[in-house]
């Protein structure tokens, strides 16, 4: 037997789940079931879409209506769904990879339609499922399978990204700091419009050992240490912030929706013939 | 008062994987780890916050029932 949330939410045949021993992305996955039922949708009219990756695994366990599609296409795929079908909640769960990486062009221009699907990153900072290849999120000097010594690169900040593009709401939770993540996923539901969270996930298997980040524990316990809420970060002085990370909501404002600007000129042109 | 509720403390043996994050972040330090499995140490401490079924990410902790008396 399981908790009533599992039960409602999830393939009971499917779990448990494959993912590795102490993998935040269960924890993700949790939260976001929890805050759809908190938000006491029609299960029927719930859409939950991924790519390809550890965390796009998350829509074959969700009971919900479900689309696993091709790697870093999820937002594409999900924009199809969502104009032949506007009345449904259209939820993308992805990895860092999938979204920022060979889906970065769907992700940019997804957020600067504004259309309402709320995307959830389950991010890791590593391309877990092949094997631990630093991924647009990887931070510089950290290390992949792909950079043995050490990643040049500077990484995506994910959340600033899509509030450039054009998102309407944009946060970042973490996996240490569930309560909260919750509340991001039900207020990114509630937004009409894209809605981005930015999941800090943990990968101890690939991106833990690469980086000597110790065990699913002290990889929660770096969370609980360098996340900064927003509110408290803007009372704080520039030094304390050095190697932290801001958590909270960065954006909620009120656009035009895509989905419904497109049926206002079906509407209109319909009525001039 | 949390201490006062009915909830139960469950665990789903089978499905956990021996993480030892909620033995770990338990505010009360009432879970232990025994053969790679969560164990029950203390029951008597548990407050019944549900942080160990907020963090567990593979469902094989939760509180059952509801608080109501
Ligand atoms: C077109 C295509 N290119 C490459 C791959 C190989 N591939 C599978 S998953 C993945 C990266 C996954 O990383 P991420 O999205 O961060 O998810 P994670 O596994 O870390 O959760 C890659 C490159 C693929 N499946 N399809
Ligand atoms: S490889 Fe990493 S991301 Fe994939 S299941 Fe294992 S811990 Fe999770
Ligand atoms: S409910 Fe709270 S106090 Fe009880 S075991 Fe879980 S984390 Fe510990
Ligand atoms: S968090 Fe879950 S999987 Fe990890 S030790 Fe506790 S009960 Fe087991």
């Amino acid at each position: 037997m399981s908790s009533q949330l599992i039960q409602n939410n999830f393939r009971m045949d499917r779990l448990p789940h494959i993912w590795c021993p102490g993998c935040g992305h269960g924890i993700v996955m949790r939260s976001l079931a929890q805050a759809i039922e908190n938000q006491g949708y029609d299960k029927k009219k719930v859409c939950v879409v991924s790519g390809i990756g550890c965390s796009s695994r998350a829509s074959g366990y969700m009971d919900f209506n479900t689309l696993h599609t091709t790697h870093g296409r999820a937002l594409a795929f999900a924009t199809g769904v969502k104009l032949a079908n506007p009345e449904l909640k259209v939820i993308v769960v992805t990895g860092d990879g999938d979204c920022s990486a060979i889906g970065g062009n769907h992700l940019i221009h997804t957020a600067r339609r504004n259309i309402d699907i709320t995307t959830i990153v389950f991010n890791n900072n590593i391309y877990g499922m092949t094997g631990g290849q630093y991924s647009p999120t990887t931070p510089t000097s950290e290390y992949g399978t792909t950079a043995p010594f050490g990643n040049i690169d500077k990484a995506f900040d994910i959340c600033k990204l899509v509030d450039a593009a054009g998102a309407t709401y944009v946060a970042r939770g973490t996996v240490y700091h569930t309560v909260q993540l919750i509340k991001l996923i039900e207020n990114a539901l509630i937004n009409n419009g894209f809605s981005l969270v930015d999941a800090i996930s943990t990968c101890p298997t690939y991106y833990g050992r690469k980086n000597k980040k110790g065990s699913a524990v002290n990889m929660l316990n770096s969370l609980k240490e360098n996340a900064v809420d927003i509110k408290a970060a803007e009372k704080l002085p520039k030094e304390k912030l050095e190697g932290k990370f801001l958590i909270g909501e960065f954006k909620n404002t009120n656009e035009p929706e895509y989905t419904e600007e497109y049926m206002k000129i079906i509407k209109k042109y319909q009525k001039e013939r | 008062m949390a201490q006062k509720s009915n909830k139960k403390l469950v665990i789903v043996e089978n499905w956990c994987k021996g993480c030892g994050i909620c033995v770990a972040f338990c505010p009360t330090k009432v879970l232990d780890l025994h053969n790679e499995k969560v164990v029950i140490k203390d029951i008597d401490k548990c407050i019944k916050c549900g942080l160990c079924e907020l963090r567990c990410p593979d469902y094989a902790i939760y509180l059952e029932g509801s608080d109501n008396e």
